[in-house]
């Protein structure tokens, strides 16, 4: 199907000033692009979880799966062990992904398994009106923690480095033309992509005051030093005061989850004679 | 009837299970039904195992008290299982390990001549049994070389000596028959789902369902599937429905505790309309429980399990060869249907042994599940009479495929209408309603005994090997549901016709199918309750009959 109309008619629900929208507009860039260059959109799969991210899936108007919280990583993993010409879209969020499903995105990476996952770091719940998530600050006060959370976040960017993501890149919700660059490297990077996108909760989190005067990026070239990568990675950690880089951290390409895992096509004759071959064995 | 049982047992780690399945095989080739029960505690190394091996002229679905034949590997072997024996037990030992007198076989020295490794010690004692029981030599090294999985020349030499030394004790005589295949309940499940369109097996292994998982992985280039053993449950459930909404049909297996932390995905499944094959094989609970023993009581678990309503269809085959034909109809269905399929097993049925007739079962229908045909827009949950919505996948031309875990609309988008809540729920149910129909007319209740008895036991899963042959002594129907959801009530209620006297027998504590009766108004007398993780025998449920009728 081409020319389709990108967007859905559902109605939009994201509060204003949502850094959603960035994302959403980043996507529609990037999937009005890709029907330029004369690929289906029929061959794209978004899958997202639950939380304000997950609307993306209602809003966009292609293939799309609906998870549960937490549970878009590994729905999009068998999508494209299942069909490997599929591109595979996972938008996710950081309650989601880094606290409920954190087990799946860490195994997507270590299997290196050719998706491109988005997380939507807002770094706080949003849809259940504000609690703090695994990337909140220390003493955030949220809902849950109304005198402010005694924990340090983590650092994803680390975290997913040491997984064994080959791509590894954060974004940030008011610098779209990066963003786009970002996203779109990710799809046509072959193995498992993450990028981190700092993104503005209007309601809850409004942190572009901190944001916008911190962020800086990071050279376009070389990307294939892990080392380098894991210090520039620690630069910011999430709670501390520093300058916080954007950009690609890394990238290695090797071979992916999908490839190891093919098999070669049995027609329903071969199968039938194997399950025969079987019981005769038994005999 | 001729029948005769052999009892083999050592330390885990001996290669029990493997010489249990030699001397089952043995007895395949002298015409002999076959059920072979392995009993191991959860360890690798050291702890008691056996395995006891049963076979009849005619078929058996279990294991009986009484042993003929003891195949000791050590003390504990002979000490552990006396009220097993009669005078007219054959035991034959291992000679380093028991100091008695009797049939030992001088296994160390056998090894040693050999140059063979420990582990072959059990090939002894089958070639000293073969020699003991009369078999020809030819029959052994003709099993040995189809059944042994290695080293074979070396398990030859060392099973020839043992023959050589031993002598003649007790034949077994040769029945009529031709051997069958002889298949675990997990072998039976997998090839039954292979036959049903399996493409993908996800799985996470915990006892009693890993041996699924095992074969299928070993053979999964043969039977051109995927199998893929992800991070935890959560995981295994979320990738299988990630691979039924791209189009590959999908099982999952695990026991009750994996399918604890199914249950957010089987709702999802439920509402998003996703075909899924669940095996759920039971064993001890509650939570880690007795990990490799048997037990009924995860009915209305799966009944039950998931938030939300949605309809679900559950069969519990009672042998290898129900097994072996409802997996391939529960794997049909759950695409027929877009519902979770579970197929219900538990140990006894998982990890034992028994002879399959593949040629006599019926061919089941497959691959025909509603595809979407192209025209006009793809609406993945369009409402439908049947409530069943054709089906298209990602990648496929012209199709916008979404699938939502929210209340959604026909195409696929989340709503909160009062209106379409109503509307999709009853067309999640009407599903069920079709589901039910066309289950009705595969026979999933199954009587057997003296059908027009009026005292009847009423059974389901594994217990059919004891029940049908405690029934049939004692003159008595059974009536067994293999069809657990949805519920066969019109097919029970003719099955229960001119019974006056209803004893329902399970493997749990609280009677989980009798409850289950007592929602559709039927009432059972009595309930004979097992639930020390090990099966019925037909002797043993023979007496709590007697018991219940007295």
């Amino acid at each position: 199907m081409t020319g389709r109309q990108i967007i859905t008619e559902a109605q939009n629900t994201w509060c204003p000033g949502c850094g959603n929208f960035s994302i959403q507009f980043t996507l529609k860039g990037i999937l009005e692009g890709m029907e330029k260059e004369g690929k289906s959109l029929d061959d794209v799969v978004l899958v997202t979880g639950i939380g304000c991210h997950g609307k993306m899936a209602d809003y966009l108007n292609i293939n799309t799966f609906y998870s549960l919280h937490g549970r878009a990583v590994p729905v999009a993993t068998a999508i494209k062990l299942a069909n490997p010409d599929l591109t595979v879209i996972c938008c996710s969020g950081d309650g989601d992904s880094y606290a409920e499903g954190l087990d799946h995105l860490i195994f997507a990476a270590k299997r290196n398994v050719d998706i491109t996952v988005i997380i939507h770091n807002n770094r706080v719940y949003g849809l259940t009106t504000g609690q703090y998530t695994p990337t909140s600050p220390l003493g955030f006060h949220g809902k849950s923690t109304p005198a402010g959370t005694t924990e340090y976040p983590f650092n994803p960017i680390e975290l997913m480095l040491a997984s064994g993501a080959t791509y590894v890149a954060r974004g940030y919700t008011r610098k779209m033309d990066q963003l786009k660059h970002l996203i779109a490297g990710g799809i046509a990077h072959k193995g498992f992509a993450f990028i981190d996108v700092l993104q503005i909760c209007a309601t809850f989190f409004p942190a572009a005051d901190y944001y916008t005067p911190r962020v800086y990026d990071l050279p376009e070239e070389e990307h294939d030093n892990f080392e380098a990568a894991c210090i520039k990675a620690r630069e910011w950690d999430y709670n501390s005061d520093a300058k916080i880089a954007l950009g690609t951290f890394y990238t290695r390409v090797l071979p992916t989850f999908e490839k190891r895992m093919a098999g070669r096509p049995v027609t329903i004759e071969e199968r039938e004679k194997a399950v025969g071959e079987f019981l005769a064995a038994r005999t | 009837m001729k029948e005769l049982s052999v009892l083999i047992g050592g330390k885990a780690g001996d290669g029990i299970n493997n010489a249990g399945a030699m001397v089952a095989q043995l007895l395949n080739h002298l015409g002999y039904r076959i059920y072979l029960y392995f009993d191991y505690p959860s360890l690798i190394r050291g702890g008691h195992n056996f395995a006891i091996i049963r076979g009849a002229e005619n078929p058996v679905g279990t294991h009986e008290n009484h042993v003929d034949f003891v195949l000791a590997l050590n003390k504990e072997t002979i000490d552990r299982h006396r009220e097993k024996y009669s005078k007219e037990t054959v035991i034959i030992f291992d000679a380093d390990q028991v100091k008695i007198p009797g049939n030992g076989v001088a296994v160390k020295a056998i090894l040693s001549d050999e140059h063979a490794p420990e582990i072959m010690g059990n090939s002894a004692m089958i070639g000293a049994f073969a020699k003991a029981t009369g078999m020809e030599w030819p029959l052994v090294e003709q099993v040995f070389r189809a059944h042994m999985p290695k080293g074979i020349d070396q398990n030859l030499n060392v099973a020839r000596r043992a023959y050589d030394q031993m002598r003649q004790i007790r034949t077994i005589e040769r029945c009529d028959n031709h051997p069958l295949a002889l298949l675990t309940g997990n072998e039976a499940i997998g090839l039954g789902m292979v036959n049903g369109g399996l493409e993908t097996y996800v799985s996470y292994p915990m006892t009693p369902s890993s041996s699924l998982l095992h074969f299928l992985a070993e053979q999964k280039e043969k039977f051109g599937i995927m199998v893929v053993h992800p991070e935890n449950e959560i995981g295994v459930v979320l990738m299988a429905l990630g691979f039924a909404y791209a189009g590959r049909r999908t099982a999952v297996g695990t026991s009750g505790g994996g399918f604890c932390l199914m249950t957010e995905g089987l709702s999802f499944a439920g509402m998003a309309e996703l075909p899924l094959v669940l095996v759920i094989s039971q064993r001890t609970g509650p939570s880690t429980g007795l990990p490799t023993y048997t037990g009924q009581t995860e009915l209305h678990f799966v009944l039950n399990a998931g938030q939300g309503e949605f309809p679900r269809l559950i069969v519990a085959p009672g042998d290898a060869t129900e097994a072996l034909y409802w997996s391939a109809v529960a794997t049909n269905m759950a695409w027929k249907f877009q519902v979770p399929a579970f197929i219900l097993a538990d140990k006894t049925l998982s990890e034992g042994t028994y002879s399959v007739d593949a040629t006599a079962l019926p061919n089941v229908p497959r691959y025909d599940s509603p595809l979407w045909d192209g025209n006009g827009t793809y609406r993945r949950y369009a409402d439908t009479p049947s409530g069943v919505s054709p089906l298209a996948f990602p990648g496929q031309t012209g199709a916008i495929v979404k699938a939502d875990s929210y209340l959604h609309d026909e195409a696929g988008i989340t709503t909160e209408e009062a209106n379409l809540a109503e509307v999709m729920a009853k067309k999640r149910l009407r599903k069920g309603e079709a589901l039910a129909r066309e289950t009705e007319g595969y026979g999933g209740v199954i009587v057997s005994g003296i059908p027009d008895a009026d005292t009847a036991l009423l059974c389901w899963g594994s217990t059919k090997g004891a029940c049908d042959e405690a029934g049939g002594r004692l003159g008595i129907r059974v009536i067994r549901l293999v069809v657990l959801s949805p519920f066969p009530k019109e097919g029970l209620k003719n099955a229960l016709s001119g019974v006056t006297r209803l004893i329902v027998v399970e493997e749990n504590a609280t009677g989980q199918l009798a409850s289950l009766a007592e929602r559709y108004g039927i009432i059972a007398h009595r309930k004979i309750l097992r639930f020390d993780g090990r099966p019925f025998t037909p002797g043993d449920l023979l007496v709590r009959v007697k018991e219940a009728m007295a």
